[in-house]
């Protein structure tokens, strides 16, 4: 059986917080340009991007890292966080993309929004909210969205169990017709 | 590239594009609670700036709601003030049960997000598995999968038709549309043995081989096809009741549609010439020759013209990746992730554990982090896949283009009429199943 080619990450080239132009760890990962701001700098390095042509935040999201197996790759100086929020924004002038990864802890779950910024992160915000229970402070309306409002727990979280949920079945109504 | 401009006629509705030009009109989102909203009794005034607002209720059973959104309507009169559209009610944790299943049945549960063009959320599913592995799936995979999704938006484009014409009162639109799109779902069940949730574009390549003469099934349709639009080009798109009901509703600007995260015809409407097959081109897009088709005004109409006129682009698309079709594999000869052809199945014991092990255990793919996107036919449809190096994905978030597209239906309904609320919702064209996964 032939080993197919494996992520190179050889290829992986860091650039310190200094040397970024938004003070950011920054990374390039197949391809790809990953910015790794802190908690403190997560609405300063959004706007900075937004000035510099980033113009539209696609999408943002976040993973439990609770259960990850394997060593976190991450690059040096990023302190490693159960939660990481991941923010992904294009360029229409450059045509690039490029993501912005903050590591959220799970004592204090709370990070800025980037609502004043990228109005679109409004349902993306309220989603991390909903099912990963991290608080966007600022938010303007920080409700759940999928979920019932009436909702414990937030389900994509690692040690919220599938199939943990009891269903309730109606009593079969009277079959008695005579 | 050239890029086409919809001109139409509409001079009667720049006083109202001026009226609606403050960017971004914040003040159209309703922000109140669905409990606070259930608190207040019928017909009573909302305390707000305006005193004589009230709430109305629209969906979730709604035949316009194209499946189950609900809206909160705050009403002045017969004008919306601001709005809320409420989600949620066909969450099944799609993302979560992702987390449970091989990278190989991965492809069932994705498909099943966005039900009217599943195999583009196949194919971002699988090009981010397949960025994360590494592999690059042989040229006739490619263009087999070009040629899928440029059909599904064929469908998906006459579905649309189908459903804003029943929800304007065209009726006779709905039959039409379904009609064309049954024929092109009928070529996807030849092809893929299904009419929707195909899994037929998997990691690593596609399902199966394109079946025997599947040439003239496609330049049938492509026959079929140009007619058919020409009648509904009769029917509505130079009809007068028909502008009438569209040209200048639901108007959005492009700096609102770049600030909420709007992507797809509803950007392009807005005149944003931005569509990712063309400037950040993924599979062979970079090889075939198509135009970018762009709105001026940010209305219902243009975004109704925009999706017809997708539906010509994409058969000239299809008519060029049917002479290109190159030959060869449909799928990437490499052990670890392609199970043993059927043949050696029989001959060969260790291609029988091998095929059980892949279908059992599924193939294992280097831990790292991925992003693939492509462009549905609703705008952009990424896929952010967290591998921890097992066979099943630690963490799989689909970003779907009708979630955030609904964010915009507030800043289109302010200042309109209710009677306009349904030609809105229909001109957005939400997927439910994708916007709550």
């Amino acid at each position: 059986m032939s080993e197919s080619t494996e992520l190179d990450q050889s290829e992986i080239s860091v650039i310190s917080a200094d040397d970024s132009p938004y003070g950011a760890i920054e990374r390039t990962q197949n391809g790809d340009r990953v910015i790794y701001p802190t908690v403190d700098s997560w609405v300063e390095v959004g706007s900075k991007l937004l000035a510099d042509g980033w113009n539209m935040c696609i999408d943002i999201t976040a993973v439990d890292y609770k259960a990850y197996g394997p060593a976190r790759n991450l690059p040096e100086g990023v302190a490693e966080e159960r939660f990481e929020v991941v923010a992904t924004l294009r360029s229409h002038e450059r045509r690039e993309l490029i993501q912005a990864r903050v590591q959220v802890s799970v004592d204090n779950p709370v990070l800025p929004t980037l609502y004043n910024i990228f109005p679109g992160v409004d349902y993306a915000e309220r989603e991390i909210y909903d099912l990963f229970g991290i608080e966007f402070a600022g938010h303007p309306d920080l409700s759940r969205i999928l979920m019932p409002e009436t909702w414990q727990g937030h389900p994509l979280r690692k040690d919220y169990a599938i199939g943990g949920i009891p269903v309730q079945f109606k009593a079969p109504t009277s079959t008695d017709t005579k | 590239m050239t890029i086409t401009n919809q001109s139409t006629d509409k001079d009667d509705t720049a006083g109202l594009v001026d009226q609606l030009d403050s960017v971004p009109r914040r003040g159209a989102v309703l922000r109140m609670s669905e409990v606070q909203a259930a608190e207040i009794e019928d017909s009573e005034p909302l305390a707000s700036e305006n005193d004589q607002t009230m709430l109305v209720n629209m969906g979730p059973a709604h035949p316009s709601t194209h499946g189950v959104l609900r809206l909160m309507l705050e009403m002045d009169g017969e004008a919306v003030v601001r709005s809320k559209p409420i989600i949620g009610y066909l969450h099944t944790g799609m993302e979560k049960t992702a987390e449970d299943l091989t990278y190989l049945q991965g492809a069932t549960n994705v498909t099943r997000m966005d039900y009217a063009s599943p195999l583009f959320t196949e194919l971002a599913f699988s090009l981010a598995v397949e960025k994360l592995i590494g592999i690059e799936v042989p040229p006739r995979a490619v263009w087999i999968r070009m040629l899928m999704t440029e059909m599904n938006r064929i469908s998906s484009h006459l579905l649309f038709m189908a459903t804003n014409g029943m929800d304007l009162g065209a009726v006779s639109m709905m039959i039409y549309g379904w009609r064309e799109r049954e024929q092109v779902l009928r070529f996807f069940q030849k092809v893929t043995g299904l009419r929707m949730n195909h899994n037929y574009i998997r990691p690593g390549g596609v399902a199966a081989d394109l079946p025997p003469g599947w040439e003239e099934d496609v330049m049938q349709l492509l026959e079929m096809l140009p007619p058919r639009l020409a009648e509904y080009d009769i029917l509505m798109t130079g009809q007068p009741i028909w502008r009438e009901r569209l040209q200048g509703v639901g108007n959005l600007t492009q700096e609102e549609a770049l600030a909420l995260s709007v992507t797809g015809p509803i950007l392009r409407s807005t005149g944003v010439a931005w569509d990712l097959r063309a400037d950040q081109p993924y599979l062979a897009y970079d090889e075939v020759d198509f135009d970018v088709v762009v709105g001026s005004f940010g209305d219902a109409f243009d975004r109704y013209a925009i999706r017809l006129n997708e539906i010509r682009e994409s058969m000239n698309l299809v008519r060029q990746i049917v002479e290109k079709m190159p030959s060869g594999d449909y799928r990437v000869q490499d052990t670890k992730v392609t199970p043993p052809p059927r043949g050696r199945i029989d001959e060969s014991m260790e291609a029988l554990i091998h095929h059980f092990k892949i279908f059992t255990e599924g193939f294992k793919v280097p831990e790292g982090e991925a992003y693939a996107a492509v462009e549905s036919p609703r705008g952009e449809l990424g896929c952010y896949i967290v591998s921890d190096g097992s066979a099943k994905p630690y963490r799989m978030h689909i970003r779907g283009p009708s979630f955030y597209n609904l964010q915009c239906m507030s800043h289109m309904l302010a200042n309109s009429q209710l009677a306009d609320a349904v030609a809105i919702i229909s001109s957005v064209d939400p997927i439910l199943g994708e916007v709550d996964r």
